[in-house]
């Protein structure tokens, strides 16, 4: 994915896989003949994406020369194409081997790559929206252009979680439930923008690695933590510098004076009164209701949430800052004779802090994992048995890619995965009516393991036969994707 | 994102493929396998930061070149705007159309300097460079269609013939044309003068008829260095007479590079027909008439 959004001049793009810079018309391509404007969309032109390992993929041609003093003239390391699943296409039935089983040598250990482009009717996307602002209720139903394709479910740290798909929505739920379910599932797995409503909710723009767009607003950052956390991560910052802080937090709201990092300092009391239920000292729940003001509360005014304060603490001249959890918002009052809280600029001192807020958020994203099941027939395109695919799976001696990316095998029963969309290469899921989703898939293992499990061994191609059959098309590695031929000779897959 | 460039052994094990953006170079080397070896490297080297310091005066060289036009200070853009500037005078011109000729020239360039070859060639997408020492030489294949390759002719360079560029240009090619040759390929001292050369004549070859289809470069390509000027994209069945008169107006233009000393020979074709203008002392371009066998090496598109 790129890191922005392309940069545009009317229907034209400009792309930016090489200093050249070229703007490209629709249906056209660029200088180079590799990049097209689809539609929109700039995309690789690659129909059927064999991976390139290109010698140190990803870091500039000086390191490799760094050390060409041993270079043995070899530019790449033999083993250097994986062929993917991508535009591969699918057998059916099912028990015709997959269309594409490869060799290739690799490290000296003959492997193979059973490549598939398979048909998930079990299939959605885990999507992390990394917002505060409240989306909708948990369980609430989550609707494409009226349809609801899923829903609402637990909230996660810093984020708000939507689980979209699934079987049910796919086929359980009439025709035109299941196709707006599959088109937006599809569109969120190859990286295009897709309009969520969420019942009693907000209306939010999605997209695979770019910010979320809550009722039209770009979320830019995530919170740097709870109203407590807040509290302790910056009480020395603000200690000396203003008698009373409220970091205003729809979960946890915490108070300076009160709370545990406060007393530790010396903070003195400050008679405030909190509305909401008190958690433990300095930490308040419920200070109002969700939505989409001040750190995830329906809060507009600060103020509200604050009884009156104890003339018996408090003073006039008692300095407050108030702000949420990423800083966004933020506002200072001091108290004037009659203890009334009064807005005031914000001394130089305390915008510092504040700053220092916003700079320790990271940039909130909406991240889209897509989840599927290969545990049904489409094993059988890759063994006689297909119960042994699986479990020479769970045994780790089949390692599983989805158009080359890395995936997370879901412990227990199948073969059910999921895989960060952004991962994958451009536009490699597709569609068939059932409403399904086709996705690739790879198994990677050792000859004699493929032999062992019983595999379509007569079906057996070369890795240079499919390199030069029609069509194939090459593509670099993506960067920090491990080389599914060695993944373990790869640093450690994030995630 | 930017991709970095792509560096790459082909299967043959003989043939290095380096890629980057728009830039597509197949190079070759002979000589001691540990000089071959350091030619690689060198070509690697030379291409990496090639693109971005020619891309930093991409202005520069997308406008017309005049006396008075701004001078670009990088190494193969000032190479680029010396192979062009002899044209400026008569007309439109950008250092573009030697963009791919001074690619080459400037890889092959650092890999001759890294160590003794004895043959050495970069191909950047049918503008070749060569290297020949003393006694050597290489056989090239010719082909008048890119878009559908078969050898049409080959011609044989010698190290004595004092060619080391050779460029093809024509409207079915990846950079567009203002004439309707199908190729014409030029034979000249260094690839950027070959390449600047060969499309001024095909260029040339050309006549007034209402069946071929022309549109501003522009529509086709926002980027395009020709900006609205127009472009061939179609070009009917001619007869005889017509395809002799767009001929003769090619190999007029190319008569007079000849006599100018700024190319060695040129090979122009169109719809099956070829003229070849220039011979070098020893061995004329030897012609051969279709054959269907498609070129496999140093084929020049």
């Amino acid at each position: 994915m790129p890191d922005t959004a392309p940069i545009r001049d009317g229907d034209k793009i400009r792309c930016d896989a090489c200093p050249v810079m070229c703007f490209i018309k629709p249906g056209a391509t660029g200088a180079c003949d590799r990049y097209m404007n689809d539609g929109g969309d700039l995309v690789r032109i690659d129909p059927h994406v064999i991976l390139d390992r290109a010698v140190d993929r990803g870091e500039p041609v000086v390191q490799f020369l760094e050390r060409a003093e041993d270079w043995d003239g070899d530019l790449v390391k033999p083993g250097g194409r994986f062929v993917t699943a991508i535009g591969a296409g699918t057998t059916y039935p099912d028990y015709k081997p997959a269309p594409f089983i490869v060799s290739s040598q690799i490290d000296g250990v003959d492997m193979v790559t059973v490549v598939t482009e398979g048909i998930f009717s079990y299939c959605g996307v885990k999507v992390k929206i990394d917002t505060d602002r409240h989306l909708g209720p948990e369980r609430s139903p989550v609707r494409a252009k009226g349809e609801m394709i899923g829903h609402v479910t637990t909230g996660e740290y810093g984020s708000q979680m939507l689980s979209l798909g699934g079987v049910n929505h796919l086929t359980g739920g009439g025709k035109k439930q299941g196709r707006m379910t599959c088109d937006a599932i599809l569109d969120l797995c190859n990286g295009k923008a897709v309009e969520l409503t969420v019942d009693d909710g907000a209306t939010v723009l999605v997209q695979a690695g770019k910010p979320p767009v809550v009722n039209g607003v770009l979320e830019e950052r995530m919170r740097v933590g709870c109203g407590s956390a807040t509290i302790g991560m910056f009480a020395q910052q603000w200690f000396g510098k203003v008698d009373e802080v409220v970091v205003i937090d729809d979960h946890i709201t915490g108070v300076l004076s009160e709370h545990q990092a406060g007393k530790v300092l010396g903070v003195k009391e400050t008679g405030l009164k909190m509305t909401g239920r008190r958690s433990t000292p300095g930490r308040y729940f419920e200070v109002a209701h969700p939505g989409t003001g001040w750190g995830g509360t329906a809060i507009v005014d600060p103020l509200s949430i604050l009884g009156p304060f104890d003339p018996k603490v408090a003073w006039p001249g008692l300095s407050m800052l108030m702000i949420s959890t990423t800083g966004e918002q933020h506002a200072y009052y001091e108290l004037d004779a009659e203890l009334k809280p009064v807005a005031r600029d914000l001394p130089a001192a305390l915008a510092e802090s504040v700053e220092r807020v916003k700079e320790n958020c990271e940039p909130a994203l909406s991240t889209v994992l897509f989840m599927g099941g290969a545990g049904g027939s489409l094993r059988a395109g890759v063994t006689e048995n297909p119960v042994r695919l699986t479990r020479s799976v769970k045994d780790a001696l089949t390692y599983v890619t989805c158009g080359g990316a890395p995936v997370y095998v879901w412990p227990g029963g199948g073969i059910t995965f999921m895989v960060d969309v952004t991962r994958v290469p451009s536009n490699a899921f597709g569609y068939v009516p059932t409403p399904a989703l086709v996705a690739p898939i790879e198994f990677t293992m050792r000859l004699e393991d493929y032999a062992a499990l019983g595999g379509h061994l007569s079906h057996l191609r070369p890795l240079a036969q499919v390199l030069a059959g029609e069509g194939g098309r090459k593509l670099p590695q993506l960067q920090g994707n491990p080389w599914p031929l060695a993944p373990s000779d790869s640093k450690r897959s994030h995630g | 994102m930017r991709e970095p460039p792509l560096i790459r052994l082909l299967p043959d094990g003989r043939r290095v493929h380096l890629h980057d953006g728009p830039i597509d170079l197949i190079l070759e080397a002979w000589g001691q396998p540990a000089a071959v070896r350091a030619a690689h490297r060198a070509a690697a080297a030379r291409m990496n930061g090639l693109l971005d310091e020619l891309c930093e005066e991409l202005a520069i060289l997308r406008a017309p070149v005049g006396p008075l036009s701004p001078v670009p200070i990088g190494l193969v853009a000032t190479r680029m705007r010396a192979a062009v500037l002899p044209y400026a005078a008569d007309g439109f011109i950008t250092p573009m159309a030697a963009v791919a000729g001074a690619v080459a020239e400037a890889v092959l360039a650092a890999m001759v300097a890294a160590a003794p070859l004895d043959r050495a060639y970069v191909n950047n997408g049918g503008d070749i460079a060569l290297h020949l020492a003393a006694g050597e030489s290489f056989t090239t294949g010719l082909i008048d269609r890119p878009d559908r390759p078969s050898l049409i002719g080959q011609a044989l360079i010698r190290a004595e013939d004092g060619v080391r560029g050779i460029a093809t240009s024509g409207w079915h090619g990846r950079s567009f044309s203002l004439g309707i040759a199908d190729a014409v390929t030029i034979l000249a001292r260094e690839a950027a003068d070959a390449d600047a050369a060969a499309t001024i004549v095909a260029n040339a070859v050309d006549l007034d008829h209402p069946g071929i289809v022309r549109v501003p470069a522009d529509s086709l390509d926002p980027n395009s260095d020709l900006g609205a000027r127009l472009v061939t994209r179609d070009v009917p069945a001619l007869t005889a007479a017509e395809q002799d008169r767009a001929l003769e107006s090619g190999l007029l233009r190319a008569a007079g590079l000849i006599a100018a000393g700024r190319i060695v020979a040129a090979s122009l074709h169109l719809q099956g027909v070829t003229r070849t203008i220039g011979a070098f002392a020893a061995s004329p371009l030897a012609m051969i008439r279709q054959e269907t066998e498609p070129v496999r090496r140093m084929s020049h598109a």
